[in-house]
């Protein structure tokens, strides 16, 4: 658990955090997303102390930050950043190391916990063990710069644009990985993004940042059909009803009856069957589950008063 | 074997031929000479003037290297950030002598022979060491330091297993630079009774035998382009092995 409380960072006359505060949950995911210069990286930087707050404070797991020395804090938490930083001068394996070698581990250990690591973000060990940084693709570094974050097994884990400068297909991809390794580890997650979109899709709740103030700390569900101030209703844009529909999953509004042609997936999202609908001029589709069996149908009307304002 | 290897290795060996054994090579240098001058200068042997000289410049270049990054180093860490622009004073200050001058001031309080011409190629080999190594420790990748604060260095480790291992080539760079100038103006030290190939070429201006200045100089340039050569050839393979530069 991670517990923000009051934070502020004045640079010379200039307030770039102000006061704020914010609880993220055992497990869970916080996006924080703002336009630029709202301060969103020096929050960031101030949970593991890159930037020394001006006042306010940071409790991790209930242990003030400030009870240990910076170096040793960071230690305990994950930091991915865009542009990934890995070390050109060594390889793909002693980059994920670094952490745990600074922390003393046993040789045998964190050669284990390396291969692991690897095998988890599909880059085969025994390939890629002895890679240098710059022979690989932007999607294989961002995955080591991911993995070097996570290989102490830190409770949170910090990034900062993790997927800036992947290309949409990658990016879609390296989101679902993360998705999963979260889930699998059960990492508290602190993600500062500029994409809403990308916010809307990792976060179990969005901390939206404006000149420093936190305007609005919610579940996306909530950010988008509630937003708290104009500011919050221009990031999310126009396509509100389709961004409530990617919320939600077939699987909830999957009901009995019959229905033809192509099938969609339950855990396929709610805006891509309405996609599905429009584009195939259906009113129905049959629904599979993930071993390709039918278990019922969804119906467009339906999607369509789940894509609605909240009343 | 590569032809650019087997012209190295050729010169080399030409090189080390010359100044073990210069009289077989009079015939080269007797052209040069007139009414019945020596073609080979033989007061002194050559090979031990070739390993002086070689000694000071290596001397004044391990000196002034030590010096250099360690100032670089001091003046690049949060606390001594204010004396950047004060080392580069000093650095560039050791530059506007000229290499005679400071021959000559040093030359009464350390008298004549190595000291002065040591002194002087230190104070003339820093400035190039200095501004390369600042220049490798201040424009390092911004995600790659950041990464080394983020996953919790402290500064030494920073400075050990990241800065320095990555400015190295550039500072090696810089090592170069004042290693080339050192060579050349190590013979302006036998002015000062200095043991070094100037001796040579003095010997040759003094008596006007133009052989005696051209085995004098021809000596000094190729040890210059031999180890410029060299130094190059570490630099590129230092950028390849720590991930700068992609194998060719």
């Amino acid at each position: 658990m991670v517990e923000i409380d009051d934070l502020t960072k004045d640079y010379a006359a200039r307030r770039v955090v102000d006061g704020v505060s914010f609880t993220v949950g055992d497990g869970e995911i916080a996006a924080v997303v703002g336009p630029s210069g709202s301060g969103k990286t020096t929050l960031l930087r101030m949970i593991n102390r890159l930037i020394e707050p001006s006042s306010g404070s940071v409790r991790i797991d209930g242990k003030d930050t400030r009870a240990v020395p910076p170096h040793v804090l960071r230690r305990g938490i994950g930091y991915a950043i865009q542009g990934y930083g890995l070390f050109p001068h060594r390889t793909v394996a002693q980059n994920i190391a670094t952490v745990p070698r600074l922390m003393g581990w046993a040789r045998a250990r964190i050669d284990a916990r390396v291969d692991a690591l690897l095998d988890l973000f599909q880059l085969p060990a025994a390939e890629f063990r002895h890679r240098m940084p710059n022979s690989l693709s932007g999607g294989q570094q961002q995955r080591v710069g991911v993995a070097r974050a996570l290989a102490a097994e830190p409770n949170v884990l910090l990034m900062d644009e993790p997927f800036g400068a992947l290309d949409p297909i990658i990016r879609t991809k390296a989101q679902s990985d993360l998705l999963a390794i979260q889930r699998r580890f059960g990492t508290t997650i602190i993600v500062v993004t500029h994409d809403i979109e990308e916010a809307i899709h990792l976060g179990s709740r969005i901390a939206v940042l404006d000149a420093g103030k936190l305007v609005q700390y919610a579940t996306p569900a909530d950010v988008i059909a509630r937003p708290a101030t104009p500011l919050v209703a221009e990031l999310i844009g126009g396509d509100r009803p389709f961004r409530l529909l990617s919320l939600g999953k077939v699987v909830d509004l999957v009901e009995a009856g019959p229905a033809s042609g192509e099938p969609i997936r339950a855990d396929a999202s709610l805006r891509d069957a309405y996609a599905e609908l429009l584009w195939t001029r259906r009113d129905v589709l049959p629904v599979i589950d993930a071993t390709g069996t039918v278990v019922g149908r969804i119906r467009r009307d339906a999607i369509t008063v789940r894509a609605g304002a909240p009343s | 074997m590569r032809p650019s290897l087997i012209v190295r290795v050729g010169v080399l060996a030409l090189l080390v031929a010359f100044v073990t054994q210069p009289e077989s090579f009079a015939w080269a240098f007797e052209p040069l000479t007139r009414n019945g001058q020596p073609a080979i200068y033989t007061q002194n042997s050559l090979i031990n003037l070739t390993l002086s000289h070689l000694a000071i410049v290596a001397v004044a270049t391990v000196c002034a290297t030590l010096l250099a990054v360690g100032l670089a180093v001091l003046v690049t860490r949060p606390f001594g950030a204010e004396f950047l622009p004060l080392s580069r004073a000093i650095a560039n200050l050791g530059q506007t002598f000229p290499p005679v001058a400071v021959l000559a001031l040093a030359v009464p309080v350390l008298g004549f022979g190595t000291g002065p011409t040591l002194v002087a190629l230190f104070l003339y080999g820093l400035l190039p060491i200095l501004e390369n190594a600042l220049t490798g420790l201040t424009t390092l990748p911004p995600a790659v330091t950041e990464a080394a604060r983020g996953v919790g260095m402290t500064g030494w480790q920073r400075l050990l297993d990241v800065e320095l291992p990555l400015a190295t080539p550039v500072i090696l760079a810089g090592i170069r630079l004042s290693v080339v100038i050192s060579v050349a103006t190590a013979t302006i030290g036998s002015t000062v009774a200095a043991s070094t190939l100037g001796e040579v070429i003095i010997a040759g201006l003094l008596t006007n035998n133009v052989a005696f200045i051209a085995q004098g100089g021809l000596v000094v340039g190729i040890i210059a382009v031999l180890i410029y050569d060299a130094l190059t050839g570490l630099e590129a393979s230092l950028l390849q092995r720590t991930g700068q530069r992609r194998p060719a």
